[in-house]
């Protein structure tokens, strides 16, 4: 389906020595322009256009405020407020990448959601979503990394606690840990070693992240775009060229988003993050209440959901590490949940479950909230590790159309209930 | 499934996990909860009232500078627009009447001279610890950030809860430090019989643990407004509290104004788009 001729025509001179030379235009047009688009994607499908804004976003904002940032620690959190107070639009382009960091986790947490709900990550869509993971993994070191530069409280603890979490191996090989979190701060204890580093990596990892989605694209263009039904594109009317059905529809979700984006850039700047952050760093004064950024929530609940320390690290870390082994944890032969009726309903409460346990990595870690955390953390990997086998092999799938066209245009044999496409308006 | 219950589960799906981006701030103690109150400059048509910016220097000068500095502000953040807006010459004179350290000179020494407009307003004390030092040990917190650097925490039910935090996003309430001042300064009344108040402490019932160093700031009639209001307490917490408010956020007004636009504009080109889409899809089904 994917490795389609491309239908690119060179036109003048000079594009017709380049395409015999360097024939990118005609990748290019191949992958992006009459690349076949399943006809029946919905709005969660131009989440992918939205994260590649995303991050083309905090990219150009981050390098511009990279040149007016100090990272000392006695100058980093006095040259936000520089950037806040005295450069031109500095105040705009810090809420830009500091609401952009929330909006791009938003997104793709949505993105992710899409994938389990009509099951992208099945064969052959393997690696594609593997290397997702990966990307996963990488913002959220990015965006850690990120918010300890601003030096304000939040920022000094957050990496206190995390870097900290490392001599928890302590408990395996006794100084093992101690040596690990040292090498991390490069010194005693987190000091301008350690936010000079931060930044370098902070600056750095974007880039591989830049390198990865290609990787990622390149993936899904091999294998094609899964779809709301999960069937195959087969033949020509069950799908659409990219441009310009997709790009339009792309640009009309990411016009969406960006509406969204700019209230919180606009009128609530601040609502997202932590007010002890606007407290410099003191490595005197511990703040009662040590939380992540929103987006790290569900797993620092996890993490303290385990009574050991040990545990509750390797229990975050397995968080992330089990979506990489989704694809075959999933024993059904149907991909989309639309046509799953049991496993459906499980996947709704994993859904609610993160959310839950989002809302109780906000709360302290007493009483009734860490029972319901570890009720929570417990479906969620039973979950992956019991529900997906399992209702995989006995659930019976209800009746699906026979093609992707059938689905959106109706047809004969009309399977009930079955033919649900949002574009139908 | 049909089109209906599948769309308004992502509806649901969508508000749900919005909803479970926490409350900000959590104070130190116990926190009590803490009234909103009504801001010039919340919401999405707030703009600060440079009148009562005015008022509020002049309430920040008298009753808090002895103490605490705004030391992130510069003298001519006082005459720009979108803050008080003091007349330019005005804020010359005044930050002449502070001494700045400057230097070293061409023989190599440091030295005082008038402020300018250019300087950060000088703080009262040259450390923490000269601050603690005059203060019985407590540290009197630079006030530049400070409705910033405090929040409210939520009190209501768990179900409700998230369906406040949607509203707050959706109504772009920022002003919870605003409400928390605005009810510290207001809040010392006299401590239960039950509570052992320790030395030098007084009680303030808005205050985290209740027992807080400052004595109460603000006392009724110690200052007269130029503009005739009354100096109530009530009216001066409000009045510092809004120019506080605008010190950690000079460029509130005109943050607020451009994102009027913005939006607008954004607005009519998700339209535009919608519409296009729609045209260009039309033949696809």
């Amino acid at each position: 389906m994917a490795q389609h001729e491309s239908s690119y025509k060179p036109g003048s001179r000079i594009e017709h020595w380049m395409d015999e030379r360097l024939p990118v235009m005609r990748m290019m047009h191949g992958q992006f322009v009459d690349f076949p688009t399943p006809r029946n994607l919905n709005y969660l499908w131009t989440f992918g256009g939205i994260l590649t804004f995303c991050l083309a976003v905090q990219i150009v904002t981050g390098i511009v405020l990279a040149m007016h940032y100090i990272p000392h620690e006695s100058m980093a959190f006095d040259s936000v407020e520089r950037i806040r107070r005295d450069v031109n639009y500095g105040w705009l382009i810090r809420n830009v990448h500091a609401v952009g960091a929330s909006m791009f986790f938003f997104a793709v947490y949505i993105h992710m959601a899409r994938g389990l709900y009509y099951g992208s990550y099945k064969a052959p869509r393997e690696v594609l979503w593997i290397l997702g993971v990966l990307l996963f993994l990488l913002m959220m070191a990015t965006g850690f990394l990120g918010y300890t530069l601003p030096w304000g409280q939040m920022s000094f603890w957050g990496v206190t606690v995390i870097t900290n979490l490392f001599s928890s191996l302590d408990a395996v090989i006794p100084g093992l840990g101690t040596k690990i979190v040292t090498w991390l701060w490069g010194g005693f204890s987190v000091s301008t070693v350690t936010l000079n580093r931060f930044f370098s990596l902070h600056y750095l990892l974007p880039f591989v992240i830049a390198g990865v989605v290609v990787l990622h694209i390149w993936a899904l263009h091999v294998v094609g775009q899964n779809n709301p039904t999960g069937l195959d594109i087969k033949t020509k009317s069950d799908s659409v060229p990219m441009a310009p059905h997709a790009v339009m529809k792309d640009l009309f979700g990411l016009g969406v988003f960006v509406l969204l984006f700019s209230w919180f850039v606009f009128f609530a700047p601040d609502y997202l993050g932590h007010a002890d952050n606007y407290v410099p760093a003191n490595p005197l004064v511990t703040p009662p209440h040590i939380v992540p950024e929103w987006y790290f929530l569900p797993f620092y609940a996890i993490l303290r959901a385990i009574p050991s320390k040990l545990g509750g690290v390797i229990a975050m870390f397995a968080a992330i590490v089990i979506l990489v082994f989704v694809p075959w944890l999933d024993t059904s032969r149907v991909r989309s949940a639309r046509y799953r009726p049991i496993f459906k309903w499980f996947l709704w409460f994993f859904f609610f479950s993160v959310l839950a346990l989002g809302y109780l990595g906000g709360k302290p870690a007493e009483g009734v909230y860490v029972a319901w955390a570890r009720f929570f953390t417990a479906y969620y990997f039973g979950f992956f590790l019991l529900i997906m086998p399992i209702v995989g092999v006995m659930e019976t799938p209800t009746a699906m159309p026979r093609s992707i066209a059938e689905s959106v245009l109706g047809g004969s044999g009309k399977p009930a209930g079955a033919t649900s496409a949002p574009e139908k308006r | 499934m049909t089109t209906n219950t599948s769309r308004m589960k992502w509806v649901i799906l969508v508000a749900l996990s919005i909803a479970t981006v926490p409350l900000l701030a959590h104070a130190a103690g116990e926190a009590v909860p803490i009234d909103r109150q009504k801001w010039s400059f919340a919401g999405f048509f707030g703009r600060f009232d440079q009148n009562q910016l005015q008022r509020g220097f002049q309430v920040y000068k008298d009753a808090c500078a002895q103490c605490h500095g705004v030391s992130r502000l510069a003298f001519r953040n006082l005459a720009q627009k979108g803050g008080p807006v003091f007349n330019e010459d005005a804020v010359k004179g005044l930050a002449a009447t502070y001494q700045v350290n400057d230097g070293p000179n061409d023989d190599g020494k440091m030295f005082k001279r008038p402020g300018r407009l250019s300087d950060r307003i000088p703080a009262p004390y040259a450390n923490e610890q000269e601050a603690r030092a005059t203060h019985n040990g407590a540290y009197p917190p630079d006030l530049t950030l400070i409705t910033k650097a405090r929040g409210i925490e939520y009190h209501g039910s768990l179900f409700a809860h998230p369906f406040h935090i949607v509203k707050d996003m959706a109504s772009g309430y920022q002003e919870a430090g605003a409400d928390y001042l605005y009810a510290l300064l207001t809040g010392y009344v006299a401590a239960p019989k039950d509570f052992k108040l320790a030395d030098g402490m007084q009680y303030n019932k808005a205050f985290p643990g209740h027992q807080i160093a400052m004595p109460p700031p603000l006392i009724e009639g110690n200052i007269k407004f130029q503009d005739g209001t009354p100096a109530t307490v009530d009216q001066m917490a409000r009045d510092v509290t809004a120019f506080l408010h605008w010190a950690g956020d000079p460029k509130h007004d005109e943050r607020k104004g451009m994102g009027l636009l913005v939006l607008l504009y954004l607005l009519i080109t998700a339209v535009l788009l919608y519409f296009a889409k729609k045209r260009i899809w039309a033949s696809a089904h």
